[in-house]
């Protein structure tokens, strides 16, 4: 019996890949040859999805993409022994693309059965849940704090200081929050660990809980996420039934629960207070802080909100301990960071390396430079609310502090590329728009400064008073960073100012000068 | 079907499902969006009783979110990405092309009542871009020519 893998990631789904597992069975029962077909997550080659892979005596072999048409010929040039065909790619992690990468927090994704609990034991599944039961609580904070974790949400807090304070702020009931609510263009490595691996999210989460004394987890997921939301129910219903959730986690008496609430797309929800309003059943709008979620948070009590990548990271740390962590990356930014690429590039995917490489080995060792064959002239970082970023930069190291020191930002690891036909005033104006949509309303400058940005970056577009507006529209970036309430209205002028500020002739200003 | 007519009990179901759990009103709204297709108006006192919430609060919390609508969907809603990633792969001229073909804007409802448009910002498939999802179907590298084929496809699949 052979194994077959064709994933089940709504990417790879997207591409066809539901009619290619179905035309491999129908054609391996036409020609009597007895598979196994496993339905994996997507190794994050996404340029070669569907990417289908053998398993041999000399491991699995990669081919890809493959269409339905592709199916009888594959067969009939002898795939399932792992021959030669056009599609063949070799051993898959001989792939350079992924043989260079270094992955901690993707290790299964891919490689198992997302939703098969044994397939994740037999895989070094909660070996670190294992090991967390062994150590009294503040051990485990020291340990994800000496691991140096940051979290991958945006704001890059310390994932230890934040679960020290909920586990030293006494009270009945605590909670943890999975922020899965990644609506960040270019962003999709949420998707993937919660499609293809989704035990080492409620593993973290579950580690998490023995840390700080929560019993109770909310996953807050997008509702844009039916896949992901499927994935997570199964696996959740699965450790509950092995004892791995539930009142009396692995016979240890502790206890966690853990339930998966949707979102209803709205953006700012991705902002931990919203987040919480939301999960109460209420609108999500922002809260002032203090108090931090860590001493009042969800329902007034202790909270724990992070990441789905922070989450995800624990497991490993707690397995193979923090120190192992740290040794990767560069500076502050310890580990490795989940890096996505998207837009206009040749080979769009995920790369998980440590913190440390630069813009352009990312753009043009691993992407190959733009899907066109155009140049790339900008490319935006850490979502619609990071700044767009011009060729003179992109030497930069992805660390959060080179990033922040050049006002970018580096956040979830997003990375949207776009070529020289991009219109740069186009993209600042949609950034206003977005956040005119996206605002929950409750501070001015988010609420009104949007709209009225809007209207200014027509006006400069339209050439009205180019000089006036373009003064005026700085003015409105400050008035955004400085007084809004969080992230939205406070991060929008990253885009705007940045498209002005490297694109300046986007915005006519070079027909400005020539007129002075 | 008028705007009026839905299933009573159904709504009265999920409510009673739904409504001992902590912050019970986005599930509430969600299981009743999944049975019957959306939020009617008129259920609003409903759920606001069985919440022990104001009418008020129950319309400000549908009326806040992107994904509740208060009036029937099409057969099948068309949800396309509007994000950058998209863009930097030409989803403005697939947008065109689909509000064309599809003869309506975003919020609207084809005459045949088959498809509904709405904008959506990521569907985390920005490698595949530009995105769209039919149902719990995500489409990736979508193109004017690909968007005809699955369009005419679910027509005739419908018919």
């Amino acid at each position: 019996m052979t194994t077959v893998y064709v994933p089940r990631d709504s990417s790879a789904l997207g591409l066809g890949a539901e009619r290619v597992a179905g035309a491999i069975q129908m054609e391996a029962a036409k020609r009597n040859l007895p598979i196994d077909l496993v339905r994996n997550g997507s190794r994050g080659l996404y340029w070669l999805e569907p990417l289908v892979e053998v398993a041999t005596p000399a491991g699995r072999i990669a081919y890809g993409p493959v269409q339905p048409g592709d199916v009888a010929g594959l067969f009939d040039a002898g795939f399932l022994e792992g021959k030669a065909h056009p599609l063949c790619l070799g051993a898959t992690e001989e792939i350079p693309y992924l043989k260079n990468q270094e992955r901690l927090t993707f290790a299964r994704v891919g490689i198992t059965d997302p939703v098969s609990l044994d397939d994740y034991l037999a895989h070094d599944g909660y070996r670190g849940l294992r090991n967390a039961l062994g150590l009294d609580p503040a051990a485990i904070v020291e340990e994800v704090t000496a691991s140096g974790l940051r979290g991958r949400g945006g704001a890059a807090f310390p994932t230890g200081i934040k679960w020290r304070t909920v586990l030293n702020t006494p009270a009945e009931q605590k909670y943890i929050v999975c922020n899965a609510d990644e609506g960040d263009s270019g962003t999709f490595s949420d998707r993937m660990i919660m499609e293809g691996d989704p035990f080492v999210l409620i593993e973290g989460m579950t580690i998490a809980g023995l840390a700080v004394g929560a019993t109770q987890g909310y996953i807050y997921l997008r509702v844009e996420y039916p896949h992901a939301d499927a994935a997570l129910n199964q696996a959740i219903a699965a450790a509950l039934e092995a004892g791995y959730l539930g009142d009396d986690i692995l016979g240890s008496g502790r206890r966690f629960h853990l339930e998966v609430r949707l979102g209803a797309g709205a953006y700012v929800c991705g902002e931990e207070t919203a987040l919480m309003e939301s999960i109460e059943g209420k609108r999500g709008m922002v809260r002032f802080k203090p108090p931090l979620p860590a001493i009042e948070g969800l329902f007034g009590q202790p909270t724990v909100v992070n990441n789905v990548i922070s989450l995800a990271s624990v497991p490993i740390i707690l397995d193979k301990g923090g120190k192992y962590y740290a040794d990767y990356g560069m500076g502050r930014s310890r580990g490795t960071l989940p890096l996505q690429l998207a837009g206009n590039v040749k080979r769009p995917g995920l790369i998980e390396k440590a913190f440390g490489m630069t813009l352009r080995e990312l753009l043009y060792d691993y992407g190959g430079g733009s899907a066109s064959g155009r140049p790339i002239r900008a490319v935006q970082v850490g979502g619609p609310l990071g700044s767009f970023m011009p060729e003179s930069q992109f030497d930069t190291p992805l660390d959060y502090e080179a990033f922040s020191a050049i006002w970018a930002v580096l956040g979830h690891g997003g990375v949207v590329v776009f070529d020289d036909t991009v219109d740069m005033a186009k993209m600042a104006r949609y950034a206003m728009e977005f956040c005119a949509i996206e605002s929950c309303g409750k501070c001015t400058p988010c609420r009104i400064g949007s709209t009225r940005g809007v209207e200014v970056i027509d006006r400069i577009i339209d050439d009205q008073d180019r000089a006036k507006n373009l003064a005026l529209l700085r003015d409105l970036g400050d008035t955004m960073l400085a007084g809004s309430l969080c992230a939205l209205g406070g991060m929008t002028p990253y885009p705007v100012l940045s498209a002005l500020n490297h694109f300046p002739e986007d915005f006519g200003e070079k027909s400005v000068a020539q007129v002075a | 079907m008028t705007q009026t007519e839905w299933d009573r009990d159904a709504v009265t179901e999920v409510i009673e499902q739904k409504k001992s759990m902590p912050g019970a009103l986005l599930p509430i709204l969600h299981g009743i969006q999944d049975r019957i297709g959306f939020i009617p108006e008129d259920a609003v006192p409903q759920i606001a009783k069985a919440l022990n919430l104001s009418r008020a609060e129950v319309h400000g919390v549908i009326s806040f979110y992107h994904y509740f609508r208060t009036t029937p969907p099409g057969k099948r809603t068309i949800h396309l990405c509007r994000a950058e990633s998209c863009q930097a792969m030409n989803s403005e001229a697939l947008e065109a092309h689909i509000k064309t073909r599809l003869g309506i804007d975003y919020h609207e409802t084809t005459a045949d009542g088959a498809f509904s448009l709405e904008p959506v910002y990521c569907l985390g498939n920005c490698a595949c871009s530009p995105s769209m999802m039919i149902g719990h179907e995500v489409h990736g590298r979508v193109t004017p020519q690909s968007f005809d084929a699955i369009v005419n496809e679910l027509r005739e699949f419908a018919a």
